[in-house]
């Protein structure tokens, strides 16, 4: 082993490892700089990180002013209707899935799989035809739905292949010491699988908090709107309010990008084992 | 043994428990509506008949085939998605190896900066991105023209670059997922491999080449398949990159082109239509692809 070739492909490691971070970091910091300017300096062509006189005007307008405090609670309740009802389904059928033979498993297996392969359009567009019938198109009821169901099947893979690494003896254990199969999957499986549920509420979560396509069809009222869609309209085919648009995205995206980054030690462990089988 | 019996009944009514409840779901709001749409797809159904459509056979599918847009399309939705993929590859599993040396300081630091692209929303990138292509304020332009003393960029408005903006904007969206994967299975390569073939004075790139791509292949293979279905249906980015295909309506892969014939133009059969055989053609890539690499074998 030679020695300064060690040290230039360290260099070289290093390098490549910060010009990645540094452009993964970049458009993040554009969004902060652009929040804190003041309103005359929002078309500027400074590129500093910090605008001369920043404010958190934008920020104060955004709460007070505009439907932005309204829209998250929506998206929330959507959110969480679609999280609840996403690990209650996947951590369920992904166990049966994982632990038993029974008639139709591989095809409904296979059959979860090829739903990833529906373009937005295939299920949205016979639903919308149904809500206009229903006259249901703003509500939530139809949302909540196409999110769990886009959600689903990628949990359920998550699931099973997660359960797949936990050994069956332990059930197998609980089951001759007088427990049911209930129980031996509540009380010993489940809280053994808690990485794997905690990445799955977090994707059902992501998919509805992050949807802004199929929210675009169906919500049509501004009171009803989801962030995503609140978002968007600050950014008008006319004129751009870049200043509302930037705190709100910041606001955002606080939460679930600090909640993924901190989760995102389970994701290499209880990601590669679980969906990526799939 | 008189309890074997019932003990089967019970196991069968659990399993029936546990699987109904997403079983039904699925087949509700995913199996109901894809057969509607198949039969949408043989209809007539547009703004001028909404109520009284009637099912006319396979015109649809056939007026998809003969639109000029079509073809067009289905190339740069093809030219999209592997350039967006093979990037996703090569950046990810690159930067894996790269954080995976033994020497590196700080790699949950590193790791945290490297998967903030998949942590921010989607559609907030999108929007940012198209905010730093503008063409007099946005960032990129001024980096080129202020540091690189290069020309500016007519990014959103001419349609190569509109379309290249989109790819740029998904290729920084999408590395994090191929590194976290690729990342996840190099934990899983045993280390003596690597002393082995040191020993035996392998190089860097020998090792890399035979050891480190060769394991790595069945833990990338479903993920580079998820990653062709996903970026190939990625109307996200596309769609607000581009605002909606602009300029002219050229900045477009098959499915935001098809979500607009629906909601744009009302052109219900068609994009149904349309919307089949986009299907079709991930369904016949996905099981050659996997067939050819048994890259599921392990999942059941």
């Amino acid at each position: 082993m030679v020695k300064s070739q060690n040290i230039f492909a360290k260099i070289g490691t290093y390098a490549v490892l910060f010009i990645a971070a540094a452009v993964s970091v970049y458009p993040i910091t554009r969004i902060i700089t652009i929040s804190l300017r003041p309103g005359d300096q929002l078309l500027s062509t400074s590129l500093a990180l910090i605008p001369d006189n920043f404010t958190f005007d934008n920020y104060v307008v955004l709460l007070t002013e505009t439907g932005f405090l309204r829209w998250m609670v929506n998206s929330l309740l959507v959110s969480l209707v679609v999280t609840v009802t996403g690990v209650a389904l996947a951590s369920t059928s992904g166990y049966a899935l994982s632990r038993y033979k029974f008639a139709g498993k591989g095809s409904l297996l296979q059959g979860l799989l090829v739903t990833q392969m529906f373009p937005a359009t295939m299920l949205l567009l016979p639903l919308y035809v149904m809500l206009i019938k229903l006259h249901l198109l703003d509500s939530y009821l139809g949302i909540i739905i196409i999110y769990t169901a886009t959600a689903l099947p990628f949990c359920v893979w998550q699931m099973k292949g997660y359960y797949d690494t936990i050994p069956p003896t332990l059930e197998e254990a609980a089951r001759i010491d007088g427990a049911s199969h209930w129980q031996a999957f509540t009380k010993v499986i489940l809280p053994l699988a808690a990485p794997a549920l905690v990445i799955t509420a977090l994707f059902s979560f992501m998919t509805a908090w992050n949807e802004y396509v199929v929210a675009n069809v169906v919500l049509q009222d501004t009171s009803m709107f989801t962030l995503p869609l609140g978002l968007k309209m600050f950014q008008g085919s006319m004129t751009t309010q870049w200043g509302l648009y930037a705190a709100g995205s910041l606001l955002v995206s606080i939460p679930v990008v600090a909640l993924f980054l901190i989760l995102s030690r389970y994701l290499i462990s209880g990601l590669t084992l679980g969906a990526v089988k799939g | 043994m008189v309890t074997s019996k019932n003990e089967k009944a019970a196991l069968r009514i659990f399993i029936a428990l546990l699987i109904g409840p997403m079983v039904v779901l699925v087949l509700a709001v995913v199996a109901y509506p894809f057969f509607f749409n198949v039969i949408l797809s043989l209809s007539n159904m547009n703004l001028f008949h909404i109520r009284d459509w009637e099912v006319i056979g396979f015109e649809q599918y056939l007026a998809v085939f003969a639109e000029p847009r079509f073809w067009e399309i289905l190339l740069k939705t093809l030219i999209w998605t592997l350039t967006n993929v093979v990037f996703h590859v090569v950046i990810g599993v690159m930067l894996a190896v790269l954080l995976n040396q033994l020497f590196v300081v700080g790699k949950p630091a590193w790791r945290v900066l490297l998967i903030l692209p998949w942590a921010l929303p989607q559609y907030i990138t999108a929007l940012t991105w198209r905010g730093m292509f503008n063409y007099e304020y946005g960032a990129i332009n001024l980096v080129l023209t202020k540091y690189m003393n290069l020309p500016a960029v007519e990014w959103l408005t001419s349609p190569f670059e509109a379309f290249l903006a989109a790819i740029l904007t998904n290729i920084w969206l999408g590395f994090p997922f191929m590194m976290v994967i690729a990342l996840g299975g190099l934990q899983s390569i045993p280390a003596e491999l690597y002393e082995a073939a040191d020993a035996d004075g392998a190089s860097a790139w020998h090792k890399f080449r035979h050891i480190t791509l060769p394991l790595l292949r069945p833990v990338m293979l479903p993920a580079i398949t998820l990653g062709v279905v996903w970026t190939f249906n990625n109307i996200n980015v596309m769609w607000l990159v581009s605002n909606g295909g602009e300029p002219n309506d050229q900045t477009h892969i098959l499915v935001s082109f098809v979500y607009e014939a629906a909601f744009s133009a009302y052109r219900f059969g068609w994009a149904a239509a349309l919307s089949m055989v986009i299907f079709a053609i991930l369904f016949l890539f996905t099981a050659v692809f996997l067939n050819r690499t048994k890259a599921t074998e392990a999942a059941y």
